[in-house]
């Protein structure tokens, strides 16, 4: 496909694509650096990722996700050498160190909180978002556009603006602290990205089917149930990895709203500290066990993101 | 007006679907699919904004639930709007977000009118380039604090490696000078792509016609750039100011974990004062004040840009 095939008189020269591509892809490498190097410091031994210069070769070890995983104790060699032989590899590298495993590391439970209210709250979002988004594509309802700024600018309002009398909400409620609080939380902030995503989704599929379906004999529930909800599927998947990511990501309610019980990740990982300050390989790896989903999900989604990032205001 | 809905809605039911319709009717439904959202969202945002308004205009203290509460008035706008230390936070926003906007808009829409020349493998590396936005800002925050640290930091490193300051002197988080522009440098790394892809958006939106008949016209490629490219792409490129004046004037959860703030208060943006306010010095009533002082800021600023978005988009 050289320009001289190409039937436009304005499709850039073969130069110009060689040069655009070149500083695309110097500018891509660059911003990727830092992700593969978190990546990489989760395989180093806490010395090698503490190391001047930095190192870029190195032996890769998993000791970061052993300290990640474990609470451990300093012991005398004496008391060490008195145990039986190892029970694993991560027992192995850490009794190198002169410790032993205490027992398990707050991360797991921690993660665990963060699919929770995660999945949660984009199930309640996704349920809510596309009853209301289907209510406002298809009926008449007076007031549509000041109801559905209304959902949107809820989103404009400063996390910690709204933290503070949610804090209050929930000490006299007893949601603090508490899976079902960070739900109801997350779902709220959540619904008006999903509303208006999934408005614009609905509004794509032809009224005519619904009509013919009712013609048929359906009530309009199950023409909704029926014609309008498959042929949506895309849209509310879309939505939903949106409103995941979201709930996933979200750090300022987290921080503010939960210290032990319902904790989710996001707030743990930047707490995890070993002798002398922060575990860099043991926060890297939990960094990365985090990331790793949202790369994933980014690669499903990347046909829709624009839309998802702009509440559905740009369509390509 | 929930009945006034379902009136609507019955008159707007053509008469002979209507009688097709069994079990449950058009303005019952309307009726029930929207209001669990509106109900969930007085709930939990509307019920606690005025709750906040409530308090800001007492002396209340979360932390002392059973002291008495006295009704001041006015009186804690009138100290915001005289604390020195409000001030400065809000100058240290504006800086932030003017900096992240202003560098962010420029290498967003050259990256993206540059992937708009379709070289062979963009949409890999489009998606290569959108991977930092999708991440959660407080663990970008945090780990960047990793690339910052002096000596063994990945970024610090190369910074003395390549302009040859020894690299204990390279501290972009404890120096009062770097500090501000470390956190502009993160925020710029990450949200880049964002306005990029809304930019890439608009410079596809332009028909290819267009540019035909410049040509035809003979008008020059800077030409073409200043008086079709870059009008026509204007809508998205505000768009995408918009949202992101919006998100960093609230930033809080990336600079948080970075600098917290300081080194002093350097970094304090607003969202970090509040924090600072309401959940350690817990002067509730206080910062609740200045929860509706930013609130009304960011909507008042977010309606002028809408409406100067629809004129420019009606253009």
């Amino acid at each position: 496909m050289s320009l001289t095939t190409a039937h436009s008189v304005v499709a850039p020269s073969s130069n110009a694509k060689l040069i655009a591509g070149t500083i695309i892809i110097a500018y891509a490498l660059i911003s990727i650096v830092p992700l593969l190097w978190i990546f990489a410091t989760s395989f180093k031994t806490p010395p090698d990722s503490i190391a001047y210069p930095p190192k870029i070769i190195f032996q890769p070890s998993i000791e970061g996700y052993c300290n990640l995983f474990t609470t451990r104790t300093r012991q005398t060699p004496e008391y060490i050498n008195s145990l039986g032989p190892a029970t694993g590899f991560c027992d192995e590298t850490v009794r190198k160190r002169n410790m032993v495993i205490a027992g398990p590391s707050n991360f797991l439970p921690r993660f665990v909180n963060s699919l929770i209210i995660a999945f949660g709250s984009t199930f309640c979002a996704v349920f809510l978002g596309t009853l209301s988004a289907y209510g406002f594509s298809r009926f008449k309802v007076p007031l549509a556009d000041d109801l559905l700024f209304f959902i949107l600018s809820t989103r404009f309002m400063p996390p910690i603006a709204v933290a503070i009398p949610i804090y209050l909400m929930y000490r006299e409620l007893g949601l603090s602290d508490t899976a079902l609080g960070m739900i109801l939380l997350y779902t709220a902030v959540n619904v008006s990205l999903a509303v208006w995503l999934l408005k614009g989704f609905i509004d794509e599929i032809p009224r005519e089917y619904e009509e013919a379906a009712m013609i048929d004999g359906y009530t309009r529930l199950q023409a909704f149930w029926r014609t309008v909800l498959p042929q949506a599927t895309t849209g509310i998947a879309a939505t939903a990895i949106f409103c995941l990511i979201f709930a996933w990501n979200e750090y300022a309610f987290a921080a503010l709203l939960t210290s032990g019980t319902a904790q989710t990740a996001p707030p743990f990982i930047p707490t995890i500290i070993g002798e002398g300050g922060q575990d860099w390989p043991a926060v890297a790896a939990g960094t990365t066990i985090f990331l790793v989903p949202i790369l994933v999900f980014t690669i499903l989604l990347r046909k829709q993101l624009l839309r998802g990032i702009t509440f559905g205001a740009v369509r390509k | 007006m929930l009945d006034r809905t379902a009136d609507n809605v019955a008159r707007a039911t053509p008469e002979p679907l209507a009688k097709k319709i069994r079990g449950i009717s058009d303005k019952g439904l309307a009726w029930l699919f929207i209001s669990p959202t509106i109900l969930l969202l007085l709930a939990i945002n509307i019920f606690p904004l005025f709750w906040a308004i409530y308090l800001s205009f007492t002396n209340y203290r979360a932390n002392r639930p059973n002291e008495v509460v006295k009704n001041l008035g006015l009186a804690n706008y009138q100290r915001i709007l005289g604390d020195h230390d409000i001030w400065i936070a809000m100058q240290t926003t504006a800086h932030f977000v003017f900096w992240t906007i202003l560098l962010q808009t420029v290498i967003g829409f050259t990256l993206a009118w540059l992937i708009d020349r379709k070289f062979r493998g963009h949409a890999f590396w489009t998606t290569i380039i959108l991977v930092p936005m999708m991440l959660s800002p407080a663990v970008v925050g945090n780990f960047w604090r990793f690339l910052y640290e002096p000596q063994i930091g990945l970024f610090s490193y190369v910074i003395s490696f390549v302009t040859g300051i020894p690299p204990t002197n390279v501290q972009m988080l404890s120096n009062v000078e770097l500090a501000p522009w470390a956190i502009i440098i993160v925020d710029t790394w990450m949200w880049t792509p964002y306005v990029m892809l809304i930019c890439l958006a608009g410079l596809r939106s332009i028909p290819e016609y267009i540019y035909e008949a410049a040509e035809v016209d003979r008008a020059s490629n800077w030409r073409q750039f200043w008086s079709i490219t870059l009008p026509m792409a204007l809508p998205f490129i505000m768009l995408a100011v918009l949202f992101r004046g919006i998100e960093n004037f609230k930033m809080f959860d990336m600079v948080n974990l970075l600098t917290g703030g300081g080194p002093g208060s350097t970094t304090e943006v607003a969202s970090i004062t509040l924090k600072r306010q309401a959940f350690e010095s817990w002067r509730t009533g206080y910062s609740s004040a200045f929860a509706i002082i930013l609130f009304v800021a960011v909507f008042g600023l977010a309606n002028i840009y809408v409406k100067a978005l629809n004129k420019v988009k009606q253009r």
